[in-house]
């Protein structure tokens, strides 16, 4: 394994996307939520006015080690798939350019003036301020999608006379329906972290027995955008996402179920161990019929199984995959079922004296960025064993001249600063939510 | 076509040199001209709202060097691979150390992130400026488009080369002191008191040997690659680049004695776009140069994407580039004066 160059440049731009990718879901999310409270604080509530003082705080924080870690994404095409870039760079160099122009330098201007800038600017001004760095964060976010999209599903480009991927319709490649698809349930996954990050601060305040004021909004907004959030990842955008996997990615969606004999009435699996060698699912709790349904809109459908595909199409990693997909669409089940019934205590009134939900809703934060690096690593390893799907196998896209001993060393140093980078983040962090809400611009 | 974007990718650059260069510097000095709290948080104050918009030309100019030259991105960035890391690192500290600092009001974190961001401001000029000593001294290209050099060999200038020889060195500590004057008198221009005397004094000591070692640089080229200057009389812009960077640095020094450090930073600015406006004439077409059979350095040309995409991004870079302008005005419009040093919890 030491000496496997492919493996450990996957490992190290998946290591360094995944820790990337905690934050920006944090501040897309947080920028919606900010950007209501702010709306709401422009017609003269007060008290959204100080929750957006406290979510900026936060939202400066996450968004520093955002843009810190998501320099190592961009060199990393260079540096780490150098075959990849020279194959693809004539396409996906349209989409991290524009990223670059139209998002980063919105947001990078933006950000100091929204963090720091409340007095100087006045109200109209910092909502303004607000607005966009919630346009830059989700612009961003486009383009980002764009391009992994083209690597999903390539459209818009054709192949020129050396080999290589050129643009061919720059307006097919941008709205790829890919794209649109997937960059709408991400957009979501993003607002539910958010959402669960402001209802499990508002539960830990008032189970403190402090800032209950704040507390409550927090709850209420937290909760309501929360519950919105986790019912649209999955329904439409989840269900969407599924559909265009099943039909364009077929070994994919057999592979995320352990799925390797065709047939119709496809059953969704809740839990089971996929057993590659003996090509079946170990100790499943099957639901009949299902996975059929999600797939292709009717019970009766045939779901073609990993046995009609050639093993050299089957995703690479397919343990990793199964596992990832479950336990992103389990998760994304709790998530309503918990944000329903917080907002059923919200409506009733008595959300803030049920301790145990309270305590819940506190310990749930953690979870939705598990469930969105769950859904990127179904994203990922169901593209396997493609760097572009069907067109550029990912062993064939490396840096071939880099050795495994500078991308060890590459790893090492990331492990070791990224874990340093998280214990700082999260010391910062909680020092801002035991101050507690700041009271004057 | 290919010209074009060879200019607007050159452009981008010298704008990330000369914007990304203050923060560079004025994070080099910091330790050494600003020495009280209050300071050090007016240098964190002149820079904290600009360093992260200035960074995105870095980010701006490989994205548009991606669209226009995947092949040079590819090749360049896995051919220096340790060096981009060390890259990649020193960016990381210098943002979180300018980001995290004034979040805890205690003096041994503070005097923690003050170094950080001190020997992480000064190793990015080092090393980008060994990056452009490597792109002039040229490396190990074969036909297959790649290379993979380390980070040093036997600091000689021949094969087989490293990252760092005598002259890529020689280019980073040019460029170290060259981005540590500019920041000097950056700051020098944003604020006032003693800072701004001990600023003026850094700027007085380092410009004469910012001279000298431009001299030495220009010397070392012509004996380490003398392909270079064959050009120079067939290359207009390379003219224009020239009399920038004499003009500039007359300007500097007719702006450090007038006490005018406005004028002498605008001079330092066109130092520096000269000296990247000058290299960029005499090397065109080529962006990086093969030390083993000139037939396969890369170019402009044989490095470029296809047509469409070139079109393409010239559709988007025209609109997204004025914008990018725009928010720049708008943000030294805010900041616009001398700085003060913002009460805790208000600011960098």
């Amino acid at each position: 394994m030491m000496g496997d160059l492919l493996f450990w440049h996957r490992l190290q731009f998946g290591f360094t996307s995944t820790f990337h990718y905690i934050f920006p879901q944090l501040t897309m999310g947080l920028a919606l939520v900010i950007l209501v409270l702010k709306a709401r604080a422009l017609r003269g509530d007060e008290a959204c006015n100080t929750a957006a003082r406290f979510w900026i705080r936060i939202f400066g924080l996450s968004f520093a080690v955002g843009v810190v870690t998501g320099i190592p994404l961009e060199f990393q095409f260079g540096t780490n798939w150098a075959r990849f870039s020279t194959h693809a760079g004539g396409v996906i160099g349209q989409t991290l350019g524009m990223e670059g122009m139209f998002a980063f330098f919105l947001e990078s201007t933006f950000l100091g003036l929204l963090v720091w800038g409340e007095r100087k600017l006045g109200p109209r001004r910092h909502f303004l301020a607000a607005l966009a760095l919630f346009a830059g964060s989700w612009l961003s976010g486009y383009f980002i999608i764009a391009t992994n999209a083209f690597m999903q599903h390539p459209v818009g480009y054709q192949v020129a006379a050396d080999g290589t991927l050129q643009l061919a319709d720059f307006w097919a490649f941008l709205f790829n329906p890919w794209a649109v698809v997937q960059y709408l349930h991400n957009m979501m996954g993003a607002v539910v972290t958010g959402a669960f990050a402001v209802a499990a601060v508002g539960a830990f305040w008032t189970l403190r027995g402090v800032h209950l004021d704040q507390a409550a909004l927090n709850l209420k907004t937290g909760v309501c955008i929360g519950l919105l959030a986790s019912l649209l990842v999955a329904f439409p955008t989840g269900d969407l996402q599924g559909k265009r996997v099943a039909r364009h990615q077929q070994p994919t969606l057999a592979a995320m179920e352990g799925r390797w004999h065709s047939g119709p009435y496809a059953e969704l699996n809740l839990i089971g161990q996929p057993n590659v060698e003996g090509r079946k699912l170990d100790n499943p709790v099957p639901l009949p019929g299902v996975l059929s349904f999600i797939a292709y809109g009717s019970f009766s459908s045939n779901v073609k199984g990993l046995d009609e595909f050639p093993r050299d199409q089957w995703p690479t990693n397919l343990e990793f995959l199964y596992y990832g997909f479950h336990i992103m669409a389990g998760l994304g089940t709790l998530f309503i079922g918990l944000m329903g019934l917080a907002a059923a205590f919200l409506a009733a009134g008595r959300l803030q004296r049920t301790r145990a939900l309270l305590w819940a809703l506190m310990l749930a934060f953690p979870f939705p960025f598990i469930a969105n690096s769950a859904g990127w690593v179904v994203a990922e390893f169901g593209r396997q064993p493609w760097l572009v799907y069907g067109l550029m196998r990912t062993a064939d896209g490396t840096s071939h001249l880099v050795h495994p001993g500078q991308t060890v060393f590459t790893s090492l140093g990331f492990a070791g600063l990224y874990f340093i980078l998280g214990l700082l983040f999260l010391f910062l962090v909680s020092r801002e939510v035991s101050h507690g809400p700041v009271g004057h611009a | 076509m290919e010209m074009l974007w060879f200019w607007l990718v050159s452009v981008m650059v010298a704008i990330y040199a000369v914007m990304d260069g203050f923060d560079f510097g004025a994070g080099t000095l910091h330790l050494f001209v600003a020495r009280t709290e209050a300071e050090r948080r007016e240098v964190l104050a002149a820079i904290g709202p600009l360093w992260d918009g200035n960074e995105v030309w870095l980010l701006a100019a490989g994205g548009a060097m991606f669209l226009a030259f995947p092949r040079l991105l590819a090749s360049g960035f896995s051919g220096f691979y340790l060096a981009m890391f060390m890259v990649i690192w020193s960016l990381i500290l210098r943002g979180i150390a300018i980001e995290f600092r004034s979040h805890v009001r205690d003096t041994m974190w503070r005097a923690f992130w003050d170094v950080v961001f001190a020997c992480a401001s000064a190793l990015l000029p080092i090393l980008l400026g060994a990056a452009l000593g490597n792109v002039v001294r040229g490396v190990p290209l074969d036909a297959s488009g790649y290379f993979q050099i380390p980070l040093f060999t036997h600091f000689g200038v021949g094969n087989p080369v490293g990252i760092l020889d005598w002259y890529t060195v020689l280019m980073g500590v040019l460029v170290l002191a060259t981005l540590t004057a500019h920041g000097a008198l950056f700051l020098a221009w944003k604020t006032d008191g003693a800072l701004h005397r001990r600023c003026l004094r850094a700027a007085g000591v380092l410009w004469p040997l910012v001279a000298v070692l431009a001299l030495g640089a220009t010397w070392a080229t012509a004996a380490v690659s003398p392909a270079v200057y064959h050009n120079l009389p067939g290359a207009p812009l390379a003219w224009v680049g020239l009399a920038l960077f004499l003009g500039g640095l007359g300007a500097v020094f007719t702006g450090l004695r007038g006490g005018r450090p406005l004028f002498a930073f605008l001079g330092s600015g066109a130092f520096i776009i000269g000296i990247l406006a000058a290299t960029a004439g005499c090397v065109w077409p080529v962006m990086l140069p093969s030390t083993l059979d000139p037939h396969a350095s890369l170019t402009a040309y044989n490095a470029s994407a296809g047509a469409t995409s070139l079109r393409a991004g010239m559709g988007w870079w025209f609109i997204g580039f004025p914008i990018a302008l725009v928010y720049f005005g708008y943000l030294f419009r805010i900041h616009r004066g001398k700085v003060r040093a913002p009460e805790e919890g208000e600011g960098y």
